[in-house]
């Protein structure tokens, strides 16, 4: 209907403009011009002009983006060919916060994907590695279905840099089931930055930086809101979000928001997965003050997640391990509960930030950060008697910062970002576990400079580079068994560390290292023709070994592994080449990214033997370093198949060697694709219908740590392949969403998601859990949101 | 709208008070791990002599490796034998089967062995089997291994067998036997 309505009327209008700069009226190159209505693009000329032609009579809803401006809507009720002139505020930017600011710049030369609200929006039920899963070149490393480790190119923990509001989060990412502990509903937009790693956060992002940013918000008088309810079939649980902003014309802003959340028992395709029910709690409170010359922003945020692990991965030893293997159903299988109980980990997260800027004539903008966040992690494990409520891990992690940045912005074409870091952390062992600590006590200073220079080169192309250089001194306390001490060879190399105290059998040590490391980054951006690009990124980052790398040693109950660090492990060094051939068109666009990683020191930990306890036998885990090379490419594909429908794809390719020992890398994302195609309707209520298809092919590289241990029941040798992948698996999902009006003001959003549609069962190589149980059964999602 | 909005404040607010607020226990002193298992005795008396059997580990799961000390059993004899848990570290020992026996619904020892010998257990829970204490019958000369896994949260009752009562191992021992 809408259709006959459009061909009766005259469609031979046009509609043409001009962009330029709110401040001095200059032109503004290459800004999109989008008619939201109609899905039509184009973008500004080297005039700042653009135009569209054979518009129909009627409402035409724009939207002007640039990539240093703040992005403008406005509506035109097109009745003749009609001219406008549109100016964006183009320092904007800078008046957001500095993060988002010190990245206008970084943007255009890094290799970088983007998770808008919308999306984000559909992982409130879920987590932030869950959300970054779905960008090509992002996959994740998982302990169950809950527990979640976002990896970038094969690379996580120490070596993903996250960046929330702009505070760098030390939340013990050291562990493998130590998942993030961020609220994705409180983020307005996540960045993924696979090239370029940006020297401001640090000089060890050695995999890419993970960038969770807030909105800015308008300098206006409001009172506005949404609140999220969604509901799954699957862990028959959900959550309930809210936010709430107040703007002045002030200047002044605040915002409250919280989120909490509850499910119980997962459900794989044939079965519950006992014990793996999870509730969170987060709130966030931000208030601050924007204006052109000065502005502040403090921050305060926490989470409290309680999530509960799968009870048949609790296992004694080896030969509970082989069982577990051989059985290929969890041991344990009971009804479904929302009781969350032993393993279970339960973590707090503050953080507190305050920033400050001003800017200064001829000069620049001179800002101020400090930060605190506090993390406390415990984890419960099946025990007997008095210890049964007692937590097996209590680490309570605090980290200070100050950082202290001066843009020098008064060049035409150049801009300068330099500044410092100071920063203090302190790890506290918790001693009332009743168990050895895996992580000893620790304090941590670190001071690090860098200085990162923008330059435009033409209308097209840009350049960066920058430098760093940081000095971090550790000192840990830590008792070793002095047996251990001296079968490490620790008593000749590090007679220095030994304290003479000795307690039973362990001996107080007191390890002190000193690490230097340096980093640089330089990267390019040109575009030409319409709408292609073209970016290089180079960078060197040096990362010290984290605090399980360095201490561990001991039995690690939930992974039934004895995990073994070494004080010898010295620092990796990653030499990191990325391009990216993107072309930006609605019709039909692509990115084509291929990387190649060096790095030199790679530190990581696999099974090197058995080790005979009380317990009975359990594989040793040993940190080492390699010389490892890791390289792939990343494809993105977004074409338009007919006035309603589109179409995107994306394709992860993946090596990483072992070049020390000729053997693939452990723990290696494999091959994987997705395809979906979406039906939406703008005139009807916003429909959006879409079908989605993910495969991830088997892992055929993968190093054999495969071993033979004694049944002492049978005593006849086994066979233990915990190597080995598991098949190739392709999972189906649907979702659709459609907006309605039914209040006065503000909108209400419904949509209705199936994950795993056909209830596939299927085991991903990266989830530690593969072993005991199959991965999620199909879930009905249901999710209502109302803006007000 | 007023209404929902004012709702959407008290949901944020009460989320805020509710959670705030946990322990920190503050306390430096040297941790120990007070699970720790160092050494299983099985002691076997046939009336008028016994045998023990011993497997210890005093530096727990790294350092030195155990010491397992054996004994040698007289064919065609009925022993009573009972296990008894210790951690050694501690002083005096801690005797861990006490506990054991306490939580013995959530316990149950198992034994297999090559050595031609039958295992009986004769405590039980209230209704299971625990196995601390046992009756073991050796049959002619020979020589195997004797081997004693207790399970903690095995399914109970359950076919006997280790593997059958799943759970997880917290003991695993295995000792050389010559019956002669």
């Amino acid at each position: 209907m809408v259709i006959y309505q459009a061909n009766a009327q005259d469609c031979n209008y046009s509609f043409s403009g001009k962009i330029t700069d709110f401040h001095d009226n200059s032109l503004i190159v290459g800004a999109s011009i989008q008619i939201i209505n109609l899905n039509k693009f184009t973008t500004s000329n080297l005039e700042g002009e653009f135009v569209f032609n054979n518009l129909c009579e009627g409402k035409l809803t724009l939207e002007i983006k640039h990539v240093a401006c703040e992005t403008k809507r406005l509506v035109i009720n097109l009745t003749k060919n009609t001219f406008k002139e549109i100016s964006l505020e183009h320092h904007l930017e800078e008046l957001k916060e500095v993060v988002v600011k010190t990245n206008t710049k970084t943007e255009v030369t890094s290799i970088e994907k983007s998770l808008k609200k919308e999306v984000i929006s559909n992982f409130t039920d879920k987590s932030l590695g869950d959300a970054l899963n779905t960008l090509s070149g992002v996959s994740s490393l998982n302990t169950g279905n809950s527990i979640v480790k976002p990896m970038i190119h094969g690379l996580h923990s120490s070596r993903l840099l996250i960046i929330n509001n702009s505070v760098r989060m030390f939340d013990q990412e050291w562990g493998d089931e130590h998942a993030p502990n961020i609220d994705i509903s409180s983020s307005d937009r996540i960045d993924v930055i696979k090239g370029a790693n940006s020297l401001r956060y640090g000089s060890d992002a050695v995999g890419g930086l993970i960038l969770i940013r807030p909105k800015k918000y308008a300098i206006k008088d409001s009172l506005f809101g949404s609140t999220t309810t969604s509901i799954n079939s699957n862990g028959f649980g959900g959550n309930v979000t809210s936010e709430i902003i107040k703007t002045f014309n002030s200047g002044y802003y605040t915002k409250l928001q919280a989120n909490y959340k509850r499910f119980g028992d997962f459900k794989a395709p044939d079965y519950y997965l006992t014990n793996t029910g999870l509730e969170n709690i987060n709130a966030s409170f931000r208030t601050g003050f924007n204006s052109y010359e000065k502005g502040f922003d403090a921050y305060y945020s926490f989470v409290n997640n309680k999530i509960g692990i799968l009870r048949s991965s609790h296992i004694g030893n080896v030969n509970d391990l082989v069982e577990a293997i051989n059985n290929r159903e969890p041991r344990i299988v009971e009804d479904f509960s929302y009781d969350i109980n032993f393993p279970r980990q339960n973590i707090f997260h503050h953080l507190a930030k305050v920033e400050a800027f001003k800017r200064f004539k001829n000069l620049g903008k001179l800002s101020l950060q400090l930060d605190a966040q506090l993390n406390r992690r415990k984890e419960f494990d099946l025990r007997r008697g008095d210890l049964r409520d007692r937590p097996v891990i209590d680490l309570q992690l605090f980290t200070a910062s100050i950082q202290p940045n001066l843009e020098i912005n008064k060049f035409d074409n150049l801009k300068i970002n330099t500044g410092f870091l100071v920063r203090y952390q302190n790890n506290d062992a918790i001693v009332n576990t009743g168990a050895n600590t895996l992580i000893p006590d620790y304090n941590k200073y670190e001071v690090g400079t860098y200085a990162i220079l923008d330059v435009d080169i033409n209308e097209t192309s840009e350049f960066s580079a920058g430098i760093r250089y940081d000095y971090s001194r550790i000192k840990a306390r830590k008792w070793y068994v002095e047996s251990d001490w001296t079968a490490l060879n620790y008593d000749v190399l590090f007679p220095e560390f030994d304290t003479g105290i000795v307690d039973g059998l362990e001996l107080l040590t007191r390890p002190e290292f000193t690490f230097n490391n340096f980093s640089t980054n330089l990267g390019y951006s040109k575009r030409f023709g319409k709408d292609y690009s073209f970016l290089f990124n180079y960078g060197l980052a040096q990362r010290m070994p984290n605090p399980s790398e360095l201490f561990s040693g001991g039995l690690h109950h939930s992974a039934a592994r004895i995990e073994i660090g070494f004080l010898t492990i010295n620092k990796e060094t990653a030499n990191k080449f990325i391009l990216s051939l993107e072309k930006n068109n609605e019709n039909f666009g692509f990115s084509i990214s291929p990387y190649y990683k060096q790095i030199d020191g790679f530190i990581q930990l696999i099974p090197t033997g058995i080790r005979t306890t009380i317990r009975g036998a359990f594989p040793v885990w040993e940190y080492n370093q390699v010389d490892a090379r890791i390289f792939g490419v990343d494809i993105d594909i977004n074409k338009k198949l007919a006035s309603h429908f589109d179409y995107k794809g994306s394709l992860s390719l993946l090596q990483g060697d072992d070049l020390t020992n000729d053997n693939p890398l452990i723990h290696m994302p494999s091959a994987n694709f997705s395809n979906s195609i979406m039906y939406s309707n703008n005139d009807f209520h916003q429909l959006k219908i879409g079908v989605n298809q993910k495969t991830v092919l088997q892992q055929n590289r993968f190093p054999d740590y495969n071993f033979t241990t004694l049944d002492p029941v049978t005593q006849q040798q086994v066979f233990v392949d915990i190597s080995s992948t598991p098949p190739s698996y392709t999972l189906f999902g649907f979702s659709s969403s459609a907006v309605f009006y039914p209040f006065k003001k503000g909108s209400m959003e419904v949509g209705f998601n199936v994950d795993n549609l056909f209830n596939v069962s299927y085991r991903e190589n990266l989830n530690r859990l593969r072993y005991f149980a199959d991965d999620l059964g199909r879930n009905l999602n249901l999710k209502i949101k109302i803006n007000y | 709208m007023k209404t929902i909005k004012l709702l959407a404040v008290l949901f944020i607010s009460t989320l805020v008070l509710t959670s705030c607020g946990d322990d920190h226990d503050d306390d430096h002193d040297h941790g120990s791990d007070e699970e720790l298992i160092t050494t299983v005795l099985y002691t076997l008396t046939d009336g008028t002599n016994s045998v023990v059997l011993e497997w210890e580990d005093l530096d727990g799961d790294t350092g030195n490796a155990p010491t397992i000390t054996s004994g040698t059993l007289t064919a065609n004899t009925s022993y009573t034998g009972t296990i008894q848990l210790l951690n050694r570290t501690e002083s005096p020992a801690e005797d861990i089967t006490l506990e054991v026996r306490a939580e013995g619904d959530e316990h149950e020892f198992f034994y297999t062995n090559t050595a031609g010998l039958t295992v009986t257990k004769t405590d039980t829970d209230g209704t299971n089997p625990i196995g601390i204490e046992t009756t073991l019958v050796t049959g002619a000369a020979s020589s195997g291994s004797l081997t004693i896994i207790l399970k903690h949260e095995p399914t109970k009752p359950n076919d006997g067998t280790s593997v059958g009562a799943g759970g997880s191992t917290d003991v695993e021992v295995t000792f050389p036997i010559t019956v002669q």
